[in-house]
């Protein structure tokens, strides 16, 4: 089964729930997949295994069988390729390779066969275990845009036969999807003010729309208003935990320590979340 | 005219409150809100639009079942994995290269315009604010960050406003490098938590990479002192300025529910520190330009 865990909202506390989830589940696979800031591992504190970059093809032109025609940049959709006078004066295309999506379109259109695909690195998978917990997380070079495509690969190191947590990004555009889709459950996490309902309505509407089943997690409970709870009632969403406010917690998350293994009662909380989320799956398995 | 964008690297450390704030403090400016997937600010300032825009970006694969051979040449070639095994089009997963049209032999697949989002124009009773909202799950939101810049910098230059102040996203991608480019600085509202630190840094070298000033504000700074001073030094080290540090208060939690700013009713203390920022944040802004048209 894979979990993901996520929210419109950033910094409603993904990666806590994530991280604390995973240390009281056992044998489990950790996966962050916010790719831009990636966090879990300050929590965590794996031992680190390995490391390896990840490559996406780039278009390279062989000049000498070039005829600049200018296919390539008419079938690139990301404008990813110029064609413009070289130094000859003849057209020779420009690859612009921040701009491309790695579609093959102009190698396979190409009508010369004039260009062949190279890698370029887009970021690192770093992989490390900690106790029963095995971790990767991506990490997206500084200037790149192409998330969706690193956190597919670190996706692809989910475990098929066992459990899989995976910690999203924040939002509601094309990374979160990239995170969530095809999981069996996503937990939202949310705090109780005005944003984070505003933003917790809008990642409901895209879980819907994927049809993965889904609960809510209230984090810094008692902070704000009951718009939040009334929401969940109204729209019949479980609320599978809450986690108070309280100081001692920001303490605790802002020096980098989990609150499983800080406190009995948070424990006996990440238990009971754990619990919540397989009945609930449970039970829309049964409906469906 | 001066831009400046709010920015934080990990989401929810304050850049809406203090994006809000800042529309209360600064006179003469207007306001856009980069966080098309996810904005905020608008719950503070309750706009009243007054342009609406469609935003149509890319496209998207469409099969004619009908004149489909099933040939399934568009399922081989297609590296994003938007044709199911069943011929279908995943809109979710496609990214709109229409390389799958261009090789089906039958012409059965049409390349179909994205409707991603809308954007507005508003006022507010901080004066005029560009705003927008992708659709759920959708893409292309570096673009429409794009769009709203654009037109808030062609309302900031026929309105003769003195600064564009921008809530920016989460993150490092696409639609924060779209929020971004162009700008005079970057304040970083940060957080004293390690992944707060983490996070910062990035955005630190983001900055650096497209060559932009980046001034620190750490906000709730009193949750951890000690953790605070190291993302200070951290920033000194890094040529980061120091703009302010804002207190932990539960009137700005109080603030945020009752839709005002910060400015219209949290405590003195932290009036006082968003002003404090601003006052820094602006003396170096323009004494930075003042000292590049003498070098002019």
């Amino acid at each position: 089964m894979i979990i993901a865990v996520a929210s419109g909202k950033g910094g409603t506390g993904k990666t806590t729930v994530a991280v604390n989830l995973a240390l009281v589940a056992g044998s489990v696979c950790l996966l962050d997949c916010d790719v831009e800031e990636p966090n879990a591992h300050l929590f965590l504190k794996p031992e680190w295994r390995e490391e390896t970059p990840v490559t996406v093809p780039v278009p390279e032109v062989d000049v000498s069988r070039c005829t600049g025609c200018g296919e390539c940049a008419r079938v690139c959709a990301y404008h990813a390729i110029a064609v413009i006078p070289g130094i000859d004066k003849n057209p020779q295309p420009l690859v612009f390779p921040h701009l491309c999506h790695a579609c093959g379109a102009c190698s396979l259109l190409c009508p010369t066969g004039a260009i062949h695909e190279n890698r370029r690195s887009i970021g690192i998978i770093q992989k490390g275990t900690r106790g029963s917990v095995s971790f990767a997380h991506g990490k997206m070079n500084v200037g790149e845009v192409l998330s969706p495509v690193l956190i597919r690969r670190v996706k692809e190191l989910a475990d098929s036969r066992g459990l899989t947590i995976i910690d999203a990004p924040p939002g509601t555009s094309c990374p979160v999807v990239a995170a969530i889709r095809g999981v069996d459950f996503c937990l939202m996490v949310t705090e109780p003010t005005p944003f984070g309902l505003h933003d917790l309505v809008l990642a409901v509407a895209v879980v819907r729309q994927m049809k993965i089943p889904f609960g809510v997690v209230i984090n810094r409970a008692g902070l704000g208003n009951d718009a939040v709870e009334n929401y969940c009632r109204v729209e019949h969403i479980p609320v599978l935990a809450r986690i108070p406010f309280a100081r001692e917690i920001a303490v605790c998350y802002s020096g980098g320590e989990t609150l499983v293994d800080k406190s009995l009662a948070m424990a006996g909380l990440f238990h009971e979340l754990y619990k919540n989320i397989l009945r609930v799956k449970d039970e829309t398995d049964r409906c469906s | 005219m001066k831009q400046i964008v709010v920015l934080s690297g990990k989401g929810g450390t304050g850049k809406t409150v203090m994006t809000g704030a800042l529309a209360a403090f600064v006179d003469n400016k207007l306001l856009v809100d980069c966080d098309v997937d996810a904005a905020d600010l608008h719950l503070l300032l309750e706009p009243e639009i007054i342009e609406r825009h469609e935003f149509r970006s890319g496209h998207k694969a469409c099969i004619d079942s009908g004149a489909c051979v099933r040939c399934a040449r568009c399922f081989e070639v297609c590296r994003f994995g938007a044709i199911t095994k069943d011929l279908q089009v995943d809109p979710g997963a496609c990214e709109g290269c229409g390389l799958c049209a261009r090789l089906c032999p039958v012409q059965a697949i049409r390349m179909a315009e994205n409707m991603c989002g809308e954007w507005f124009v508003s006022r507010t009773r901080f004066g005029t604010m560009v705003h927008a909202r992708l659709g759920a799950g959708e893409e292309n939101s570096g673009k429409l960050v794009a769009r709203i810049r654009q037109r808030g910098k062609e309302l900031a230059i026929a309105g003769k406003r003195d600064w564009v102040i921008i809530d920016g996203p989460p993150g490092i991608g696409c639609p924060v490098m779209a929020s971004l480019s162009g700008v005079d600085a970057v304040l970083l509202v940060s957080e004293p938590t390690c992944s707060g630190l983490h996070d910062a840094a990035r955005v630190i070298d983001l900055g650096k990479h497209f060559r932009i000033p980046v001034l620190l504000a750490v906000n709730k700074w009193d949750i951890n002192p000690a953790v605070t001073e190291t993302i200070e030094r951290y920033c000194l080290d890094n040529g980061v300025a120091i703009a302010g540090r804002v207190p932990f208060d539960r009137s700005v939690v109080d603030c945020v529910v009752s839709g005002k700013t910060v400015m219209e009713g949290a405590a003195e203390v932290v009036k006082s520190a968003v002003a404090d920022v601003w006052q820094n944040l602006s003396q170096i802004v323009t004494g930075a330009s003042e000292r590049n048209k003498e070098a002019v």
